[in-house]
Order: structure tokens, then C-alpha cells, then sequence
């Protein structure tokens, strides 16, 4: 059975979603990197699924790709209105968090 | 069977009217009228169809057993016939795990002499409404929510389960609240509307913890809960379920009855609704909003009667519903005295007559409540609409009786007549329906042991007669006192200012209405004369037909007594003689009694002031929790909680002198310091964590899952 392979892709996958995430500077970038994430999630799902032998599985990775489009809508709309606001998108200089 | 079988399209082509209108109906050549009226008929065609086969199928029932053919032998047919289960469909509306939730109708004698009664005023309602709104700012919107007002109530009427019931409830409730407020732009009108459905909601509270409780009161019966009606009327008439259970849920069934149904002391509402297209009130007060409260009694009667125990008086004879009812009967007929508004006097015409309805239903005679309910609804919503015709063509559109009518009688005679029969019916003439619905009621509270309530019912007669009396004088008697233009036109001048573009015929004075006005008057009038025959002594026709036979409480039938109905008439004949000697001024003495008598003055000042719940509910409970209730805490806290604590400080400082000076700036001020210090010093280090920067938040949230990884790998 196919699983380790599956798992490990996943993992890598997510380890560079985290990477991205982490030291990437540009949002759009980060945003694009929180869909690795995703990706990988969905991926050990869909293998876990099939080595269960369950649909479960096939039907969360659905859902989730339908709330990652919803959430990447979002999120470009907001990254969108920061640099339209601020007249950047770059991480390092959004440092509103801290009022 | 068919349109037993299909009555659930009695309340959806309303329903269906209703979308139409709102998405199209200003595209239409009669902007949506047309679309109403025809669904409204179409709905009455279908009712009528249904009415007619349940009394076939009660015949062939009744043919097929050898105890219908005994009845009729006898000359009786008797409701204690052979059972006939109500006709139901039902279809799943969700399901969750095991428990299952159904949708569906349920047709009976009672739901299809509703919907018979509801199609046919609701279709009178809306041919009259055709021409007395005609030209109004918002026409289609108007009809619009009619439709959906006749859905609601229908939609009540056919439901099998106390859900579905509610939800027909809650939407009549928002339709009275638009159709009151329909001339939002005027203030009182909003404000009327609100207080419509405001003070429904008060009710509504107790009718929503009632329906749950039908649930577990199924549930206590057969093990799993359903909101099912006739499941629930099995479970309350089994005896097996506790009695304290359904008494609680008898008492906030009663509580949402007496918010619909505007019953003592939730009945303030009602004739603030006045302010709503007169149309719309002859619906509200005759067919729908109001009688929802009391259809509801009627069709969870076992509930009440088990949880009230009604069947079995105990001493003194009475119990919660009645008495509800009997005040009501007094309240509604003794405001209706001091009203200047024509209106309002029917407003409370209506409120007292419902009181006589919830009265019937709480002195066990079932069938009594319901004819009453029927045969009022016929006169009352022709009463209303000759209300409407007269302000129409009469009156400027004014309703004050005392300022813009009077002698109206020769100029609109078909409005004077149709208003005339329809006044005597309500005051119980004999022949005519109210005689004989308001006579049942009083022979079965008088032979259930209500004692009381018979004593009520003949002074509420004596009322009615009265002010009915007085109300046709001043609007169609004397001379006629509207001779002023448009002076005061303010209260509805949407209709006005429309209606004068749009209308051939001017405003040169007063006349007769056209035919699409009387025409409604003349049907109801004549249903208001007939439909007391149907319950004639020995045919009793209206009680065969509609009173369920299964999943009922046997309520003992009481025969006709014509001493009973004598004294009636004649208490009805005495307040009108009376109230027109006073009126036409052959009372003189009586005159001014309340500028003259202290005691008169007083009871008139209550009686103006709507025996001052108004004044209760706004200023009292409202302003009282805003303002007065606020004050005198403060004069409280001023006053008494500070001399108390005034008086324990001086002992204390003695007390906390030493404290202070000894434990506490030595011992406790030590420690507190401490803490504070490490707590500040603390703060400024973890500050620094506060970056701001979003990408660091990321980094210590993957460190902490990691961390958290970490220990479950560990220690599991």
C-alpha cells in the first residue's frame, strides 16, 4: 500500500507552505504559500481516505478546497486594499499588529 | 376526495399570489389586484370543494354505521356519531439522527369551516380593497401582502403539528405588522404597527414555550416526542401523562392566545391597529390575526381541557380561560362606549367578542366558541367594511363619528342597512347569528356550572346592544356634521390625495358607495342573517359537521333553552332602547351626567383612558425601568444604604486605623508591591514580543504546535 510516499509528500509540501510563510516577505507570497499548506492537508487526507477505504476522506479535501478558494478571494481582496491603503504589500513594513 | 386530499394548495396559492405580485405586479395592467383576487378565489373555489366532500364523507359515514341511521331516526344527528379521522398528509420536512420532523395537513370539520370562512372574507376583502385603495402610493404592495396575510392564516389552519402551526402564527403576525403600518409615513401609524406586534410577541412567548411543551407531553405519551396535533390531543385526553405538565402548557398556550387573540390585558393593540386600510382591519378583526388565538384553543382543546379542568368545575366554577375571557367580555364592551372613532368602537366590539369566544372555550362549550367565531367573523367584517364605506364616500375619510358624520342614513342607504343588520346580528337579535351563537355559549356555561359566566355574558349583551346602538345613532342619525372640506384629512392622506386624481365622480358631498364597494356588504349581510340557522336547536347542523368526533374531549351537548334566549333578547333590546332614548334625546336627565356626577365623571375618565393600561405599559413599565425605577435606587443608595454604611464606616475607620497603620502598610503593602513589581517588569519583557510583525506571530504559532507535537509524542 501507497501510504508512506503520500504521507512524505505531504510533509514536504508542508514544511515548504511553513517555510513560505514564515520568511517570505512579499503577502502575496505568504498567501500563496498557505495554499501548499492546504494542499498537503489535502493530500494526506485523500491517502488516508483511500487507505481506510472511506470516502471521508475525498469528502473533507472537497470542503477544503472550497474554503481555500473562499479564503484566497478574501485574502487577495484585503492584500488588494492594504497596498491600495498603504501603498505597500511588503510583511516587513506592516507592523500594525503592534498598536 | 380530491380536494380533501389536496387542501395543502388552499394556503400555497396565496403563497404563490403573493411572489407574483411582489416580483411583477407593477408590470401588470391592475398592478397585482388581478393576480390576488383570482388566487383568493381560487383558494375559496378549493375550499368550498373541501367543505363539501367532508360532509359527504361524514354522510357516507354516518350512513355506513347503524348508529348515524338511529341518529337520524331520532332527528338528531348527533356529533357522538361514528369516528371520523381527520384527513392527513404529511411529508418529511427534516430528519436529524432518529428524530424525524413532519410537514403536513391535517383536514377536519374545524379546518374546513377556517378555511371556508377565511377564503371567502378574504376574498370579499380583496375585491373591496380593489376600489377603496385605488390609487394608493403602494397598491401592489398592498395586495402583495394581503396574499401572503391569507397564506399565513391558512397556512395555520391546515397545519398537523404545533410547529407548523406556529410558524402560519408568526407570519400573520409580520403580515399585521406591514399592513398595519402601510402608511409608515405617518408616525402614530408606525408606531401602531409596532405595538401590534410587539405586544403579539409578548404573548408569543408563552404559545413558543407551549408548543415545546406539546412536544414532551407526546413524549411522555407514546416515548418519542412529536409536535404532531393529533398525537398530542390523544396524549393530553389519556389521563396518562401528568396533569401539572399539561396545566403548564394549557397556561403558555392561554399566554400566546391572549396576545393574538387580544384578550385582557394584552388586548391594547388591537385597536391601535385601526390604523392599518380599513380593509385590512375588517380582515384582521374578522378572519384572521385575532381568531388565530382562538382557532389554536380550539384545535389543542383537550390540552386545555385536561390541563384546566375544565369538564370538572371545582368550587366556585372557575379556571384561567374563562376568567381571561370574562374580563375581556366587560373591558372590550365598556371602552366601546367612550370611542369617537368608528372604528375603535368596532375595535372593541371585536376584543369583547373574542373575550365571549375564549370564554365559551374556557366553560367547555367547544362548539359554542366556534360558531361564535364563525358567525362573527360575517358580521363584524361587514361591519367593518361599512365602516370603510362610509369614511369613503361619506365622511371625507374621516372616521370620527362625532365630528364628520351623522344623518347619513338617506344618503347612503345600502351602507345604512347592510351596517344596521350586521350591528343587530352582533347584538344578538333573534333571528338573526349572533342570536344563536351567543345563546349557545351562555346555555352551556349556565349548564356546565359557570355560573358566573352566564351573569357576564347577559351584561356583555346588554353592552353590545348598547353601544352598537350609540354608534349607529351618531353616524347615521341627526344631521350631518362633515359639511367642512378637507380639513382634517391629514390621518390618511395618501388615500385622499390618490383617490381624488384617480376618482370621477368628486367629492361634491356625501353619497352612496359604488358597487364594488356594497357588494361585499350585501354577501356578508346576508351570511350574517343565515348562518345562525345552521345551528338551529334541532338540526344542529354547523356541530354535526365540524366537531371532531376522535382525538376529543366529549363535552356533554346542552339543549336549546328558551327562557335563556328570551332573557337575552330582551336584555339586547332593552340596552338599545336605552341607549336611543339617551342619544336621540329623549333621556335628558341622563345628559351630562358626567359633567354633573362625581362618580359618572371618574368612571368616564377611566373609561377614556382605556382603564389606563396604556398608561401601565409605556409609562409605567417601560418609563419605569428607564427613569423612575432608576431614580429611586438612587434616592435608595442616597438615603438608607448610605446612613447604614456611614454609620458602619465610623466603627470600621477605628477598626481600619489600626489595620492601617500596623498590618497594612507594613505587611500587606510589602507583598502588594512585590507583586506589582515582577508583574510590571514582567509586562516590559513580554512587550517585546509584541512586535507587530506578522511573520514572528506565524513563527512562535509553528513553534507552539511543534512543541505541543513534540510532548504528546512523548508522553503517549
Amino acid at each position: 500500500m501507497l501510504l508512506n510516499q503520500f504521507l512524505l509528500l505531504g510533509a514536504f509540501l508542508f514544511s515548504t507552505g511553513v517555510y513560505g510563510v514564515l520568511v517570505r516577505k512579499h503577502t502575496v507570497l505568504v498567501l500563496m504559500s498557505i495554499e501548499l499548506m492546504l494542499a498537503a492537508v489535502n493530500i494526506n487526507l485523500v491517502a488516508f481516505g483511500a487507505a481506510n477505504h472511506t470516502v471521508a476522506g475525498q469528502v473533507f479535501a472537497l470542503f477544503v478546497l472550497t474554503i481555500a478558494a473562499a479564503e484566497v478571494g478574501i485574502g487577495l481582496a484585503i492584500v488588494l486594499l492594504i497596498y491600495r491603503n498603504l501603498r505597500t504589500a511588503d510583511l516587513d513594513d506592516l507592523e500594525l499588529l503592534k498598536d | 376526495m380530491w380536494f380533501l386530499d389536496n387542501a395543502w394548495l388552499v394556503p400555497l396559492i396565496p403563497a404563490l399570489s403573493f411572489a407574483v405580485i411582489l416580483l411583477f405586479g407593477k408590470r401588470l395592467p391592475r398592478k397585482g389586484s388581478e393576480v390576488g383576487i383570482a388566487a383568493v378565489g381560487a383558494s375559496f373555489v378549493l375550499s368550498v370543494g373541501a367543505a363539501i366532500q367532508w360532509i359527504n364523507h361524514l354522510r357516507n359515514a354516518d350512513g355506513a354505521s347503524a348508529l348515524g341511521a338511529l341518529g337520524r331516526a331520532v332527528g338528531r344527528l348527533s356529533a357522538e356519531g361514528p369516528a371520523v379521522e381527520p384527513i392527513t398528509r404529511a411529508t418529511t420536512w427534516f430528519e436529524s439522527g432518529t428524530f424525524k420532523l413532519s410537514a403536513g395537513i391535517q383536514i377536519d370539520g374545524l379546518a374546513v369551516m377556517m378555511m371556508f370562512v377565511v377564503t371567502l372574507i378574504s376574498l370579499l376583502v380583496h375585491i373591496y380593497s380593489s376600489e377603496y385603495m385605488r390609487g394608493d402610493v403602494r397598491y401592489t404592495h398592498y395586495y402583495a401582502a394581503l396574499s401572503l396575510f391569507t397564506a399565513s392564516m391558512l397556512l395555520l389552519v391546515v397545519a398537523d403539528n404545533t410547529l407548523l402551526m406556529l410558524i402560519g402564527w408568526e407570519l400573520v403576525g409580520l403580515c399585521s405588522f406591514m399592513l398595519i403600518g402601510h402608511w409608515w409615513e405617518e408616525k402614530p401609524n408606525s408606531d401602531a404597527a409596532l405595538k401590534a406586534f410587539l405586544t403579539t410577541r409578548t404573548g408569543d412567548i408563552g404559545l413558543l414555550t407551549g408548543v415545546v411543551m406539546t412536544f414532551f407531553i407526546v413524549q411522555r405519551y407514546t416515548g418519542h416526542g412529536s409536535f404532531n396535533i393529533v398525537a398530542l390531543n390523544d396524549a393530553a385526553s389519556s389521563g396518562k401523562v401528568s396533569h401539572t405538565l399539561i396545566m403548564w402548557c394549557a397556561l403558555a398556550l392561554l399566554l400566546g392566545i391572549m396576545g393574538k387573540s387580544g384578550q385582557f390585558p394584552l388586548h391594547t393593540w388591537l385597536p391601535d391597529a385601526m390604523a392599518g386600510p380599513t380593509p385590512v382591519s375588517a380582515l384582521i378583526h374578522a378572519a384572521t390575526m385575532v381568531v388565530a388565538g382562538v382557532y389554536l384553543g380550539a384545535r389543542l382543546y383537550p390540552v386545555f381541557w385536561n390541563g384546566l379542568s375544565i369538564g370538572t368545575p371545582g368550587h366556585g366554577a372557575w379556571n384561567a380561560m374563562a376568567i381571561i375571557g370574562g374580563i375581556t367580555v366587560l373591558v372590550g364592551a365598556t371602552l366601546a362606549f367612550v370611542q369617537d372613532d368608528i372604528k375603535k368602537v368596532l375595535a372593541y366590539s371585536t376584543i369583547s367578542q373574542l373575550g365571549y369566544m375564549t370564554m365559551a372555550l374556557g366553560v367547555g362549550a367547544w362548539t359554542a366558541a366556534v360558531f361564535h367565531l364563525f358567525t362573527h367573523a360575517f358580521f363584524k367584517a361587514d361591519l367593518f367594511l361599512g365602516a370603510g364605506s362610509v369614511s369613503h364616500s361619506g365622511s371625507h375619510h374621516s372616521f370620527d363619528m362625532k365630528k364628520d358624520m351623522g344623518g347619513l342614513r338617506k344618503v347612503m342607504p345600502q351602507t345604512f342597512w347592510t351596517f344596521v343588520i350586521g350591528s343587530l346580528a352582533l347584538a344578538g337579535i333573534f333571528p338573526l347569528a349572533g342570536f344563536w351563537s351567543k345563546d349557545e355559549i351562555l346555555v352551556n356555561a349556565g349548564r356546565h356550572g359557570y355560573t358566573a359566566f352566564v351573569v357576564v355574558g347577559l351584561l356583555g349583551a346588554l353592552l353590545t346592544a348598547a353601544y352598537m346602538t350609540r354608534c349607529i345613532y351618531l353616524t347615521f342619525f341627526g344631521e350631518y356634521r362633515g359639511g367642512h372640506a378637507h380639513a382634517d384629512d391629514g390621518a390618511h392622506g395618501h388615500v385622499v390625495d390618490a383617490h381624488e386624481s384617480a376618482d370621477a365622480h368628486g367629492h361634491g358631498g356625501p353619497h352612496e358607495s359604488n358597487w364594488v364597494l356594497t357588494m361585499p356588504l350585501w354577501v356578508l349581510t346576508a351570511l350574517a342573517v343565515v348562518t345562525g340557522l345552521l345551528n338551529y336547536p334541532t338540526w344542529h347542523r354547523f356541530e354535526t359537521w365540524f366537531q371532531p368526533r376522535v382525538h376529543f374531549v366529549e363535552a356533554p351537548a346542552v339543549p336549546f333553552n328558551p327562557i335563556l334566549a328570551i332573557v337575552s333578547v330582551a336584555i339586547a333590546l332593552t340596552g338599545i332602547g336605552v341607549a336611543w332614548a339617551f342619544y336621540s334625546g329623549r333621556l335628558r336627565a341622563l345628559h351630562d351626567l358626567s359633567v354633573r356626577n362625581a362618580v359618572a365623571r371618574v368612571g368616564k375618565m377611566i373609561l377614556v383612558n382605556k382603564y389606563y393600561l396604556d398608561w401601565l405599559y409605556t409609562d409605567v413599565i417601560v418609563g419605569g425601568i428607564k427613569g423612575p425605577i432608576a431614580a429611586g435606587a438612587y434616592w435608595v443608595n442616597q438615603h438608607i444604604i448610605d446612613n447604614v454604611l456611614n454609620f458602619t464606616g465610623r466603627g470600621a475607620r477605628a477598626v481600619g486605623r489600626f489595620t492601617y497603620d500596623y498590618i497594612d502598610q507594613k505587611g500587606v503593602d510589602g507583598v502588594i508591591n512585590g507583586i506589582a513589581t515582577v508583574t510590571g517588569e514582567a509586562g516590559g519583557e513580554t512587550q517585546k514580543i509584541q512586535t507587530g510583525r506578522l511573520q514572528f506571530y506565524a513563527l512562535l504559532l509553528v513553534l507552539a504546535v511543534g512543541l505541543f507535537a513534540a510532548a504528546l509524542w512523548i508522553f503517549t
